[in-house]
């Protein structure tokens, strides 16, 4: 695995597996303990760097580097030297002169985690960037189906919405696609990137046709700012048209599951009923995630520091 | 940073063999003995064998078979588990990146268990308090003991094993590799 | 100027030609032959050097005055002299805009009192660049600095009615409207090229179609009214496909490509490092194809640097926060060598064609893009094809360092620049 998490396509089938078997590991050595924390990274430091609110997000990472014992700083864009118009190599400087050995970077800019990485000799982790990834999502994600049916070979996964400005979908469908699942775009013809035929993946603007072949269902959120943009004519004609409610539900086969990676609109993607059915794994997502960050902070902080690409 | 490669056809070692798979199976045949002896009937019922993974974890698992053998009660369900002291090693930094082993706690916890830890080599004692460090976050057993095949010397911390199957003195620049059949496709224990 | 003394330059090739002497004296090519022999006369030994007309940049961004920080008229101007240019035309988007005559006179002073080359400013199509109120073209195309290019570049004439009176209005003296083609509504927060890598990348795309539908409109504007048109950077090959049919047509219309346009492509932008964001940005391998088709076979009139100095903090920071441009005026030719010579779709009288003789006829600069013969003014570079080197951002003339070539190997250098007979560079050095 490389230094930095920057994208889902720095990571391979082998790496890949490994962060998610890590992940498991730390599940089952944790399972029914009342004390859930390791002296593993005692003495490291991880910075949580977001420039964008995420509370979710930065929750997760923040919990667990401390489960692994990281001291960790949260240094919020929003009342720091940033909002007073520091540059974001002069916080890097910064951040990195105080010793920090991984820094989870949140940016409303496509590629700010790869700029930092130029800049910082700790590990950068992208913890969502504008609407290019956020390739930890799409771990917990991928973690997430694996429990729940077993394997990710060949399972068939849909994802629905606003691929154009989901870095989710991105993520996803990279990291899915090296894991061997098979993913299937569901959007408005408005609502899928130019060149999206070059992905690996099918595309379809019609999701009850999509539904009944699908053993993973993954709804994306729909932005409140897209909603005005002409990118669809309405709130109804878009939940009408690709939302997820129960009578569609039933077309799912049976061992099918809902995912949602938060926060929801319920009543427009997702009906609630669908939400809170035995199908979601939404809040397994959750919890899902700080294993995965766990296991993410693990590989990259736990080793004696190699060059990319290193074999240890 | 790949898991490590299982060798399916065991490659001979140009080494010293210390044990062969004859001695291996006395010694485990030995130490079950004395595990059972000192536990006593008191508390055997309570008898907790925890494998250090990667190669303790087989020879937890011999050692359960023959002392259910040499009790003469093959359904005795000795608990066994594993415990992965890799996220509480404390020479990560200066080791390279190691995946994560199996912990496995078998129902009913550690808590006022009799507990032995089993591994493979004893040498500077660190994976031993890692593990004791990783047990304690577990549970709390009535006792604690250690089981090894060889023991190599050179401890840097104040730990001794309760069983060792062979002491084996030898130089700092050696190098001890146990092979154990359901990993290696050979018992055997050689210095390179 | 006439106090210059005499320079005798040995064993050039004009063009790329047969090898000759050629006399420069009172800033006119005084002698051209075999064996010239001027007593007095500075003698350069040229063997194995190529001699063009002065390179002539029909837009240059000097920055000043304003952003006096990432370049001025006289860092600016040594940058093109060492380029190889004997006449650049300054951009209108400065601070305060080149709107008026009295900035456009002042670029022009500031470019004189340089002196390194003719600085030439563009003057803007409307006030403040806002595209809703023409400015005073013909105060600015009165004034000393006598202005026949005008262009509200950086930002399109968007106002199809604007543009219209604009091309109609500059009849009056001659001027030509220079567009910087991007049809706003279509590129709103857009980053870079619009295609398989944008979406990979998460960028905002900037769609060819937002270029192209500017420059079919504009066509069709200029024919109507029977106007010169001018269309800026052109990047993408469907506009290639569009001059191509107007020119046929016979519309009076010119267009230009950048270096950068000829030689780089989208996937620069991988690495999400700003050096690389540009506007027009950096198109597919097809598009620098069918550009370096276009500027062969003469539908493409001139290379023209869009050179864009930037203060380092514009550029060492997150792409969308960037500022779009790259420096261009040291490597054009390097660039242009590297990108038509040697591959064979231009020779060096092609080249000179491209980047001396139409620009300056586009941009009404008499004195400039003459052919190197006897009467012409000296106005010439001097070029060794033969060396190649290692573009090093710390070495540019220019004040600012966003150089995309940087680390690049490119082929030629200039060695010397002559501006009416007198060096601006020698030895591949500034003289002043």
């Amino acid at each position: 695995m490389r230094r930095h998490l920057l994208s889902a396509a720095d990571l391979d089938l082998g790496d890949a597996t490994l962060i998610l078997d890590t992940a498991e590991q730390i599940d089952t050595a944790l399972a029914g303990r009342e004390v859930k924390k390791l002296p593993t990274l005692r003495g490291r430091t991880v910075v949580n760097l977001f420039f964008e609110d995420s509370t979710r997000t930065r929750i997760s990472f923040e919990l667990a580097a401390k489960r692994l014992s990281a001291d960790v700083i949260n240094f919020a864009a929003k009342g720091s030297s940033v909002s007073k118009g520091e540059s974001l190599k002069d916080t890097a400087l910064t951040l990195e002169a105080m010793g920090a050995d991984a820094i989870v970077c949140r940016h409303s800019a496509s590629g700010a985690p790869h700029r930092l990485a130029e800049w910082v000799q700790g590990s950068v982790i992208n913890a969502g960037d504008g609407t290019h990834e956020h390739p930890t999502q799409a771990l917990l994600d991928a973690y997430t189906i694996r429990r729940r049916l077993g394997r990710l070979d060949a399972v068939r996964v849909t994802i629905v919405g606003d691929v154009l400005h989901s870095r989710v979908a991105r993520s996803n469908v990279v990291l899915l696609d090296t894991l061997g699942a098979q993913v299937t775009l569901v959007a408005p013809p408005t609502l899928l990137p130019v060149g999206v035929e070059s992905w690996p993946a099918e595309v379809s603007y019609d999701l009850d046709a999509v539904l009944p072949k699908a053993d993973v269902v993954m709804m994306l959120r729909v932005q409140q700012e897209r909603m005005n943009a002409s990118y669809f004519p309405s709130v109804r004609e878009y939940s009408r048209r690709y939302g997820l409610d129960a009578r569609r539900m039933a077309t799912l086969p049976d061992e099918a599951i809902v995912m949602h990676p938060g926060p929801m609109n319920r009543g427009m993607e997702i009906a609630a009923e669908v939400a809170d059915s035995v199908r979601s794994t939404i809040v397994e997502q959750v919890s899902n995630g700080l294993s995965v960050r766990m296991a993410v902070l693990y590989l990259l902080l736990g080793g004696a520091h190699m060059p990319d690409g290193a074999v240890a | 940073m790949r898991a490590a490669q299982k060798p399916v056809q065991p490659e001979a070692l140009s080494g010293r063999t210390i044990l062969d798979s004859t001695a291996i199976a006395r010694i485990i045949d030995r130490i079950a003995h004395e595990i059972i002896e000192r536990a006593g009937d008191e508390h055997l019922p309570a008898l907790t064998l925890l494998g250090i993974p990667t190669r303790g974890g087989p020879l937890a698992h011999r050692l359960a078979r023959r002392i259910e053998v040499f009790i003469e009660r093959p359904d005795a369900g000795i608990a066994i588990g594993s415990v992965d002291i890799t996220l509480y090693r404390d020479d990560l930094r200066s080791r390279g990146l190691r995946p994560l082993a199996p912990t496995v706690i078998p129902d009913g916890g550690i808590d006022g268990r009799h507990v032995v830890l089993v591994d493979d080599v004893l040498y500077s004692g660190r994976t031993v308090r890692a593990a004791l460090d990783a047990l304690r976050e577990v549970g709390r057993p009535r006792v604690v003991q250690l089981a090894v095949l060889v023991d190599r010397g050179h401890r840097e911390l104040p730990i001794r094993a309760d069983y060792v199957g062979k002491n084996l003195p030898t130089s700092a620049r050696e190098q001890v590799r146990v092979r154990l059949t359901e990993i290696d496709g050979t018992d055997e224990v050689v210095v390179l | 100027m006439t106090s210059s003394p005499a320079w005798l330059i040995k064993g050039v090739r004009p063009y790329g030609e047969d090898a000759v002497d050629l006399l420069l004296r009172d800033g006119i090519i005084a002698e051209l032959g075999a064996g010239l022999d001027v007593a007095g006369a500075e003698v350069l030994d040229a063997g194995g050097l190529i001699a063009m007309p002065g390179l002539v940049d029909l837009h240059t961004h000097l920055r000043e005055p304003g952003r006096e920080d990432a370049e001025t008229v006289e860092t600016g101007s040594r940058a093109a002299a060492l380029g190889g240019y004997t006449a650049v035309h300054a951009m209108a988007n400065t601070d305060p805009v080149a709107d008026t005559a009295g900035v456009v006179e002042q670029v022009w002073r500031l470019g004189r009192e340089a002196g390194l080359v003719d600085v030439a400013p563009v003057g803007a199509v409307t006030v403040g660049l806002a595209g809703t109120r023409l400015a005073e073209l013909g105060a600015m195309a009165d004034s000393p600095a006598r202005v026949r290019v005008f262009s509200d570049d950086g930002v399109c004439v968007a106002d199809p009615a604007l543009m219209r009176r604009a091309l109609e209005y500059v009849k009056a003296f001659d001027g030509v409207i220079a567009q910087h083609a991007e049809e706003p509504r279509l590129t709103q927060g857009a980053q870079m090229h619009e295609g398989v890598l944008s979406a990979r990348l998460g960028l905002a795309g900037w769609p060819s179609v937002a270029e192209e539908a500017i420059i079919a409109r504009d066509v069709l504007l200029a024919a109507h009214v029977g106007s010169r048109l001018h269309v800026c950077h052109l990047s993408t090959g469907g506009s290639v496909d569009i001059l191509a049919r107007a020119k046929a047509d016979g519309v009076r219309v010119t267009c230009e490509v950048t270096p950068h346009h000829l030689l780089l492509t989208d996937e620069c932008v991988t690495g999400y490092d700003p050096l690389f964001k540009v506007n027009p940005p950096l198109r597919t391998a097809e598009d620098v194809e069918a550009l370096r088709a276009g500027l062969a076979d003469g539908t493409i009139d001139a290379i023209a640097t869009d050179h864009a100095p930037h203060a380092m903090e514009d550029k060492e920071c997150e792409w969308a926060m960037a500022r779009p441009g790259m420096l261009g005026l040291e490597q054009a030719l390097s660039v242009a060598v590297q990108a038509m010579v040697l591959t064979g779709a231009l020779d060096w009288r092609g080249l000179a064609d491209r980047m001396s003789v139409r620009p300056a006829r586009i941009g009404q600069l008499d004195g400039h893009g003459q052919p190197l013969e006897i009467g012409s003014p000296a106005n010439l570079v001097l070029i060794d094809p033969d060396v190649r080197a290692v573009v090093d951002a710390a070495d540019l003339a220019s004040r600012a360092r966003n150089t995309p070539y940087a680390l690049r190997e490119l082929p030629a250098r200039v060695v010397a620049t002559f501006l009416r007979g007198r060096p601006t560079v020698l030895d591949g050095k500034a003289q002043l």
